[in-house]
């Protein structure tokens, strides 16, 4: 891994107004993606459009393909092929993409997707906000697996967060995802693009030992394996097959065993430094409200409300939903009276918490089906009643 | 905090008005402005809408709930978004497109024929920019000269002057229609007490449905 400074040539210095899918269409040419396949879905497609429009003026490659599971099967090619790469997509088309997202993992293959949720089951409501993929994203694919899912709040997130998921993608050859949601992608706000050299990116590790000595699974002290890129010359085998070392199929016990472990302890190990929330007057609060993209700005206004009511509320935003910040919510649920879990969706998130509270405290979902964010009342009125 | 509600039918500019105010605010008047929109077959047709939320500090709820400003360029629009409007709002409309149903509350309207005077200028397609100017004249929420800075990048480099000028020609417009106002003696306002506000529940604000 190697920490750079921005290519300027990507890089739109200066205050914009954009929406967040604009924001993060600039946040991966930033970043150093040079190649993006994909096929146009609402409500995601403004970035695939703005990034077609200014990829000329700075060299690399926009495919529209023919539909999402080649766009995903393109960029896994791109990546081994040594460039950065990405997508964008939504509720059906990242259901599509579900197969060979686990081949990007079981390959370690450092890609970003952005998923700019909308309402679903099925074609849902395409133009109308979602956060209903948070589970999806993380268990869609058959298998164990670990994947870094990121959620941005706002379109000057987007554009920050697009570039920590490509940094966190080379760094742990994992698949990064971002969480966004319609509101947020189709909202526009002033978006600051600093200066080239104030933007840190990360490239891959590049093996640079003898040839015949290359092994493309094998981990470094970082769990992380090097990488070659396709034609330097390097001979190796990738498969989505149980492999071992080498990257030859394995077809045995011992070999899931050891394959599968890497996958997943590569980032669970490493999740102290890959987790990243923001927490707000937790210290003494009695609840905790914990939420992620656009419900996080939402819920503030109602806990702004209860806190004018005398009620010591914290929040707890994920940054990153996953890996999930889990000895954070153990430590809190020794302390607070309950949660409080706004989300767009049944209650996925909820769970997770309620899991990690390990039944010290409450998780009380403010559940919403989708198609608009929450009232504010709803979350107000659930946090006086978790603190009476 | 202000909530202004810009609409009319699809092809009219409505979003670009949108996004030109939210623009202003937040790159030259450092203020915070979040702009949302109608998506779907509306935006490209019938009865359309784009939102501004203009605030101090972050805004932290995206879309308006209840507009104190409503920009009607069309019948449609009107009757369509009208009924959201605050009672102590402000109704900014082209008077050739659209007719005012009875005042309610303590509304105050402004019209203006935003689309003559851009056919007057020589195309009906800066009526948009006519139309922003007399918002901006008449609702101070935003000054004129972040618009103007905020215009080039969201109109045609090649148009950005007859922009300007129509921008100039609704500003002027609306300036001159307040000092009018200011001289004529105040019309009594009638108290809002008794008058009943749309309940929000039964009218929730709309979005696209597609």
């Amino acid at each position: 891994m190697r920490k750079l400074k921005a290519d300027p040539k990507g890089v739109l210095t200066g205050a914009h107004y954009l929406d967040g899918d604009f924001a993060i269409a600039e946040g991966s040419l930033a970043a150093g993606c040079r190649f993006f396949a994909g096929y146009p879905i609402t409500p995601s497609t403004e970035t695939a459009e703005r990034f077609a429009e200014r990829i000329p003026f700075v060299g690399g490659i926009f495919i529209q393909m023919e539909d999402e599971i080649a766009s995903i099967t393109a960029l896994i090619g791109a990546s081994w092929g040594g460039q950065k790469s990405m997508t964008v997509t939504s509720g059906p088309g990242f259901s599509l993409m579900m197969e060979n997202i686990g081949l990007a993992a079981m390959m370690e293959t450092p890609l970003v997707i952005a998923n700019v949720q909308r309402g679903g089951p099925s074609t849902g409501l395409p133009t109308l906000v979602g956060q209903a993929d948070m589970l999806q994203v993380k268990f869609g694919s058959h298998g164990d697996y670990e994947i870094i899912a990121l959620s941005p709040d706002s379109p000057q997130e987007c554009f920050d967060l697009t570039i920590k998921a490509f940094n966190l993608a080379e760094t742990y050859r994992v698949p990064v995802f971002i969480m966004t949601d319609e509101c947020v992608g189709h909202m526009h706000e002033k978006v600051v693009i600093p200066p080239a050299d104030q933007i840190e990116v990360v490239e891959r590790k590049w093996y640079v030992g003898p040839r015949q000595k290359y092994l493309p699974y094998k981990p470094d002290k970082d769990l992380v394996p090097f990488m070659v890129k396709a034609g330097d010359g390097y001979r190796f085998h990738t498969t989505g097959l149980t492999h071992d070392e080498r990257g030859y199929p394995a077809i045995n016990a011992e070999a899931q065993d050891w394959c599968v472990h890497h996958l997943v302890d590569k980032i669970t190990k490493n999740a102290p430094k890959i987790i990243d929330y923001r927490e707000d007057q937790t210290d003494n609060a009695e609840i905790v409200v914990i939420s992620y993209g656009i419900t996080s700005r939402v819920s503030v206004k109602a806990v702004q409300e209860a806190r004018k009511a005398g009620i010591k509320v914290g929040t707890l935003r994920l940054v990153t939903v996953w890996p999930f910040p889990e000895d954070r919510i153990k430590e809190l649920a020794k302390k607070v009276k309950a949660f409080v879990v706004p989300e767009i969706n049944l209650g996925q998130i909820r769970r997770e918490v309620e899991r990690c509270a390990f039944g010290r405290a409450p998780a009380i979902g403010v559940p919403h089906c989708g198609g608009w964010v929450h009232d504010p009342d709803d979350i107000l009125k659930a946090i006086k009643e978790a603190a009476r | 905090m202000n909530e202004i509600r810009f609409s009319g039918y699809g092809g009219q500019g409505i979003i670009r008005c949108g996004l030109i105010t939210g623009k202003a605010v937040s790159l030259f008047d450092n203020k915070f402005g979040t702009m949302t929109q109608s998506f779907g077959p509306e935006a490209r047709g019938s009865a359309c809408s784009s939102q501004v939320v203009i605030s101090e500090d972050r805004v932290l709820y995206p879309y308006i709930t209840r507009p104190e400003i409503l920009v009607s360029m069309s019948q449609d629009a009107y009757e369509k978004y009208e009924p959201d409007l605050r009672a102590d709002g402000i109704l900014i409309y082209d008077t050739d497109l659209v007719r005012l149903k009875p005042a309610r509350g303590q509304i105050k309207s402004y019209g203006v024929p935003s689309t003559r005077f851009a056919e007057e200028m020589g195309n009906r397609i800066f009526a948009n920019l006519v139309m922003l100017g007399f918002f901006t004249g008449i609702s101070r929420v935003v000054s004129p000269e972040a618009m103007k800075k905020a215009l080039p990048g969201l109109v045609p480099k090649r148009f950005l002057e007859l922009n300007i000028r129509a921008f100039e020609k609704g500003y002027d417009y609306g300036v001159e229609l307040l000092a009018k106002e200011k001289e004529k003696p105040q019309k009594e306002l009638k108290p809002l007490k008794n008058q009943p506000l749309p309940d929000i529940k039964k009218n929730p604000p709309r979005k696209a449905k597609q």
